[in-house]
């Protein structure tokens, strides 16, 4: 076999940055080859400089042993090479063959659309890799996965040779993971080249031939997969030994802190996003929320912090410590004892251009102790930063000058950790996706910090798409599906099924599809 | 590039390039740029007249841009300084008219002050509550606000309120006058520059510390730049919005204490003209940070100011063009230097 892309001492700078040194990287036709590494770790850098969206600083790039030098992305398609992004491509008022033709519509401005042979294009290649797109229907009548299959059927469509995958089952459930798997194996068979990026290790190790490890903008080691172990992998990326599965020790529930009781919630557009929704936390309990995006989880954190856009109904009982939280705005459902890790940190909990420190008491500046007089107390203020950024090893240059856009995900969510974690006087935890998009190290801080609250005594509501974070953190598992909870595993349960977890996630899979 | 140096850089170079451009349009007009450049130094800076009547225009210009500046931190484009001053100088002018004679002068000129504020701050909020209430854009409202404020004030002036065959107001009550620099202190002998630039580096002073040291500031900023984080962080942004387009009129309307009870007198038609556009430019040289507005408005000043002072050799349109360009080239040079440092 000869390598369909071959990277040869590639740097690439940025300023003073050195995103990638010195790279030197061969991925083999027709095998599926995974480059993993934490956030900032320069794998998208790289993956850009391939796909032609960036120029390197020095070095080359052949594919299939010609030397290249894209200028645009346009240029590495003609030459073989697609790439499916984290958010999709696709404009969902038009039919799966309009969006596949999109950009390569094989005909001069005004001319006639052979719409007749892009058809049947479509349908030979879904069945040549077992698909199952109809080309006629809406994207927007897609679930996910089958939006993910409508852009690799536009990467054949346009006869790519080698295609990239950016974080592919980060939006994708359980099922749909395997069958994308099955989908990769189907086009490598064939000689498609797949180059995979990604941060879960797991599913390197069950789906990639050959796995290359990159750190800090070096590539740390390239080697087959079977010849690896995770925790080995992890070790290379992070550069140390990290501890996968943080020590969950049993918990012992004290009453009840959270109530919520019926809980019926209608948006703006009449549609009705929680179905009776009835469940119940206790003091020292973690309750994990187990469900496919689009189910109600943004609704139920809508309708318990008080964020719920105007417009919308809320019905029925949801109680923190006895005092409802319905009908109250997010600085007073706050003012009940509640934290929230939103799900879009940089949307939501963060401003981007303020320092570190301005961030640590975001949403917290009207506590008393950060003001002195009419203005902040910036010894206070200072004081506090400096705890919170050793308690939760936040790395920045400089808390008050360095803005926080500048820092790397992981750190910019462990700043949202220790801000919420240590309001004075909460009792109840909203943490939605606390990892997502962190590196393994962070997660480590993090998932210890949740077991910590957990056992100071707090009620704690875990919203993740990550179905082993659930299972590893989780004191109940409460399987969200159309607005409802369609399933329960008890305390019992799970801490007897999380020894199997393979078998455990297949089972939650069955409750949330 | 750091951000530090880019912060003076980006400026220096702007104003050095519209320097340049200058020099060409003199050149082009025949005149030699060396003479004109020193002439009008002369008449400004090297003057004790001069500088006070640069001073003069500083005052209301930091005003004028302090009322773009504050809207703009809640990504509001404030179009109606123009209106709200106009607003703000009719409002003192009929104060001190109206207000009886015997009258303690600290009180009077508060009082007319007050005014000002009061009828500058509530044509703003107008557009604010526009803007909130109806979603109407604020730009198109304070346009709009502005050609009402010229009809108002014109009509009432010329119709009800201006003197016989004038187009001026009466006089104020001695009592709501602001005194002038040279009658206190003896500087900037015989110019229009008064006490009232006190108020105008104080108000730009107050809201720096206000922008960067309060939660008032901290809340206002954070609801600009990510209006969803805010609503998480429950700050009320629609407050703010609200907040901003009124003091933002009220400064605008403080800008009348300067013209009418510090140098006219009186309310004058036109006596505004173009002052709350100049102080969009403002605004915009100095970032929307009220530091920097005092060094902008003074720039502008002593341009337009320094433009009259040669009107003898140099046409007031070129200087027009000036000030223009230097705006334009503000504005590339600064999104030039965003993309540098991306």
């Amino acid at each position: 076999m000869s390598a369909a892309i071959r990277v040869n001492g590639v740097s690439k700078q940025f300023g003073s940055f050195s995103a990638n040194s010195n790279i030197s990287l061969a991925v083999e036709e027709g095998s599926i080859h995974a480059l993993v590494g934490e956030n900032g770790a320069g794998k998208s850098t790289l993956t850009k400089i391939i796909y032609g969206m960036h120029r390197p600083s020095s070095g080359e790039i052949a594919i299939k042993g010609q030397t290249v030098s894209f200028t645009s992305p346009s240029e590495a398609i003609a030459a073989g090479i697609g790439m499916v992004h984290q958010h999709f491509m696709l404009i969902p008022e038009l039919s799966v063959a309009e969006n596949i033709m999109l950009g390569n519509e094989q005909t001069w401005l005004f001319g006639r659309m052979q719409m007749k042979k892009i058809r049947d294009r479509i349908v030979r290649d879904s069945e040549a890799y077992g698909l199952g797109i109809n080309p006629d229907d809406l994207v927007e009548s897609l679930s996910v996965g089958e939006q993910q299959r409508v852009e690799i059927l536009k990467l054949l469509f346009r006869d790519a040779s080698i295609m990239i995958f950016d974080e592919p089952t980060a939006v994708l459930t359980p099922s749909e993971t395997e069958q994308l798997f099955l989908t990769f194996h189907s086009l490598s068979k064939k000689g498609k080249t797949i180059l995979l990026i990604t941060h879960k290790l797991d599913e390197v190790l069950a789906v990639a031939d050959t796995v290359s490890v990159m750190r800090k903008g070096e590539i740390i080691g390239t080697m087959p997969t079977a010849s690896v172990t995770k925790p080995a992998l992890a070790k290379m990326m992070v550069g140390r030994a990290v501890l996968l599965k943080v020590d969950n020790p049993p918990s012992e529930p004290g009453e009840t802190l959270l109530s919520i009781r019926n809980l019926e919630f209608t948006n703006l557009n009449g549609e009705k996003k929680l179905h009776n929704l009835t469940l119940h936390i206790k003091a020292g309990e973690i309750y994990g929320i187990a469900g496919v995006e689009g189910n109600g989880q943004n609704e139920l954190l809508q309708a318990l912090r008080g964020l719920a856009p105007a417009g919308t109904t809320i019905t029925g009982e949801a109680a923190l410590n006895g005092r409802s939280l319905l009908g109250k705005n997010a600085a007073e459902t706050t003012l009940l004892g509640l934290s929230h890790i939103p799900e879009n940190r940089l949307r939501d909990a963060v401003i981007l251009s303020f320092p570190v420190s301005s961030n640590l008491i975001f949403g917290r500046h009207r506590e008393r102790s950060f003001h002195k007089g009419a203005g902040f107390d910036q010894a206070a203020i200072n004081r506090y930063t400096e705890s919170m950024i050793s308690d939760y090893d936040i790395r920045c240059s400089s808390p008050t000058h360095q803005p926080l856009s500048a820092l790397s995900g992981g750190n910019q969510q462990k700043i949202v950790v220790a801000r919420e974690f240590s309001r004075p006087g909460i009792s109840l935890l909203l943490l939605a996706q606390p990892t997502r998009g962190v590196d393994i190290g962070a997660i480590e801080t993090i998932h210890k910090k949740i077991i910590d609250a957990r056992r100071q005594g707090m009620a704690i509501l875990l919203i993740s798409s990550e179905l082993e974070e659930i299972i590893a953190l989780s004191t109940r598992i409460g399987c969200l599906f159309r607005g409802a909870i369609r399933h329960e595993f008890s305390l019992d349960e799970v801490a007897i099924k999380r020894n199997q977890e393979h078998e455990f996630m297949k089972e939650i899979g069955l409750h949330i599809t | 590039m750091t951000k530090k140096t880019g912060q003076f850089l980006i400026p220096a170079l702007s104003i050095l390039s519209a320097l340049l451009f200058s020099t060409l349009v003199i050149v082009m007009t025949g005149r030699d740029p060396i003479m004109i450049f020193n002439k009008m130094l002369r008449a400004t800076f090297m003057s004790s007249y001069g500088t006070g009547q640069v001073v003069f225009r500083m005052t209301t210009l930091v005003l004028a841009g302090l009322a773009v500046a504050i809207p703009f931190k809640l990504k509001l484009f404030n179009i109606g300084a123009e209106g709200q001053l106009q607003m703000g100088a009719f409002a003192a002018a009929m104060t001190g008219v109206l207000i009886p004679a015997a009258i303690s002068s600290p009180l009077a000129v508060s009082l007319c002050i007050l005014s000002a504020m009061a009828a500058g701050g509530c044509w703003a909020l107008l557009a604010g509550v526009l803007k909130v209430r109806f979603a109407v854009n604020e730009v198109i409202a304070t346009i709009m606000l502005n050609f009402i404020a010229q009809g108002a004030t014109g009509y009432l002036l010329t119709y009800h309120f201006a003197l016989p065959s004038t187009v001026h107001t009466a006089s104020i009550t001695p009592a709501a006058i602001i005194p002038s620099f040279d009658s206190v202190t003896g500087w900037f002998a015989n110019s229009p520059a008064n006490i009232s630039t006190l108020f105008s580096i104080g108000a730009a002073l107050l809201f720096q510390t206000i922008l960067f040291k309060t939660r008032f500031g901290f809340e206002m900023r954070a609801a600009g730049l990510q209006p969803e984080a805010a609503r998480y962080g429950g700050i009320k942004a629609d407050m703010h919005s609200l907040s901003a387009m009124g003091i933002g009129g009220a400064i605008a309307g403080l800008g009348a204490a300067n013209i009418v009870l510090g140098y006219k007198h009186y309310y004058e038609g036109g006596m505004t003209g173009g002052i709350g556009f100049t102080g969009i430019a403002v605004a915009l040289l100095a970032g929307a940070n009220p530091l920097w507005i005092l060094l902008s408005a003074l720039f502008f000043s002593f341009l337009e100011y320094g433009g009259l002072t040669v009107n003898a050799y140099i046409p007031k349109d070129i200087f027009m063009m000036i000030e223009a360009v230097t705006i334009l080239l503000v504005i590339t040079f600064s999104a030039i230097g965003k993309r540098l440092q991306s």
